[in-house]
């Protein structure tokens, strides 16, 4: 039987939580990197052994450890990530100039089919590539060298490129997200970038038709269904179905359309899922209830999701790489909050458990399943 | 031979325990030159290249913020990396001590 690997990185390190597939029994290893904060640990789909982490910290800085071998021991890559040509500037949170400064990265997107290249997006926001293993990165730099870069503003959480979506279908075409830049499309592997913003709308910016500079926190895509995101805003659950030429509010009867992570079921590209958070000052549930809102309509109709929840006195957020699905049948949901809880679904949502309750706040969470 | 103390999370990240002691150029009157904060960290990230931008920026050198050194009870982190080390670091009867400042988190 299959088996399933979850990857969580937290504020202190980073856990990997294993169960055979029917995901009832879990084996928790870790911390690796304790004491690190490692914002995104992943694994390559063309190998599920190999796994990348983004470790940082404040005071040693940014280190890449890479393992062959599904975790059990890993090893330091590359870390140097280098802005390429010209830095430039970018606006601070007062509106003067900043020049670019690299600070860590927060996302690594593994290739569909080459385990030693990745792309990794980093705050301030860039967009890297490795094709070693990790071992060298190299900026694409059109990303940051767009024409509007220089108006683009760090949201509450810096400046960071924190959603990197390969294009399931078109190997040339790629997805990202910055806060509180906005969606770009590049349709030539990087070597040029197009906003995609059209249709989002921000109450915090003064133009609502902005290019740039809406507070995007998270996109997700089908595979079966590339031309279709759904986007979690700073507020907002948004959808489009060419590609982000154009958007479309989404939200319906959400209690609060405010929140991080957005995930699609792996089976069913129309059933989406939230966990909506009261507002952009009170990073918790609405009514302290943990509650995971369902689609099966692609947005507009949403149920809440709340057997094996906390459904009193939880006032714990889920940040946006937080949460994520396997491929089995059911599909599996998982996500981590900031209380350190890891919970999984292993019936696409309709039952919860908890895997672990005690971990450091929860960054990331990923999902592998393993032959 | 320089005796180098790095703080815990480095000491793991470079997988050594203890003291790391280095061979450099110097000391002070060779035609090396003296032995400066420089010459050790180009020592130190020579033989544990994974140490590489944790310590100092890889292409300014300049110290991390966070990152303080110390020797003979002297607080160093402030002076110039080409200034000398002291003498007693030098000769290896002080260690030159690398350590997270308190920053807490």
């Amino acid at each position: 039987m299959s088996g399933v690997r979850v990857l969580v990185g937290t504020r202190k390190g980073a856990f990997t939580l294993t169960s055979d597939g029917k995901r009832d029994e879990w084996t928790v290893d870790g911390p690796h990197f304790a004491g690190w904060e490692v914002y995104h640990m992943t694994g390559s789909p063309a190998d599920p052994d190999r796994l990348y982490a983004s470790q940082s910290g404040g005071w040693f800085g940014q280190v890449m450890p890479r393992s062959d071998d599904g975790g059990r021991t890993w090893s330091t890559v590359g870390n140097d990530f280098t802005y390429q040509g010209e830095v430039g500037e970018h606006l601070w949170y007062d509106g003067t100039p900043r020049p670019w400064e690299f600070k860590r990265i927060w996302h690594l997107e593994p290739s569909r089919d080459d385990p030693d290249t990745v792309y990794a997006g980093g705050e301030d926001a860039a967009l890297y590539v490795t094709r070693d293993g990790g071992q060298s990165w190299t900026e694409l730099t059109a990303l940051r060298q767009h024409k509007t870069a220089s108006t683009w503003q760090p949201g509450a959480g810096g400046l960071c490129l924190h959603t990197i979506i390969l294009d399931a279908v078109n190997p040339d075409r790629i997805f990202v997200a910055i806060s509180a830049a906005g969606a770009f499309r590049s349709d030539d592997a990087g070597a040029s970038w197009l906003p995609i913003n059209m249709g989002l709308r921000s109450g915090e910016i003064p133009d609502q038709d902005a290019e740039v500079g809406h507070c995007v926190h998270r996109i997700a895509q089908h595979p079966a269904r590339p031309d279709t995101l759904f986007m979690q805003k700073h507020w907002d659950v948004m959808r489009t179905d060419d590609a982000g030429g154009s958007w479309r509010e989404v939200s319906g009867n959400l209690p609060s359309d405010f929140g991080f992570p957005i995930a699609v079921h792996a089976h069913e590209p129309e059933t989406v899922y939230v966990v909506p958070i009261l507002s952009d000052s009170q990073h918790f549930p609405p009514e302290g209830k943990l509650r995971v809102y369902r689609s099966r309509t692609g947005g507009e109709q949403w149920e809440p999701l709340t057997e094996g929840l906390p459904q009193s006195d939880c006032y714990v957020n889920v940040y946006r790489d937080a949460m994520a699905v396997d491929t089995l049948d059911p599909c599996g949901i998982y996500f981590g909050t900031t209380g350190g809880q890891v919970y999984h679904s292993a019936d696409s949502g309709d039952t919860w458990a908890p895997i672990v309750r005690d971990l450091p706040a929860v960054l990331s969470v990923e999902a592998q399943v393993l032959p | 031979m320089i005796r180098v103390v790095l703080p815990a999370h480095l000491k793991n990240l470079a997988q050594v325990s203890g003291e790391v002691h280095l061979e450099v150029p110097g000391p002070v009157g060779d035609a090396a030159g003296p032995v400066t904060r420089g010459v050790v960290l180009d020592a130190l990230e020579e033989r544990y290249p994974m140490l590489l931008g944790t310590i100092r920026d890889r292409r300014t050198g300049q110290r991390r913020p966070f990152v303080r050194f110390y020797a003979c009870e002297e607080d160093l982190s402030n002076e110039s990396p080409d200034a000398p080390l002291p003498d007693r670091v030098v000769a290896g009867q002080e260690p030159f001590i690398i350590l997270g400042a308190m920053a807490g988190g």
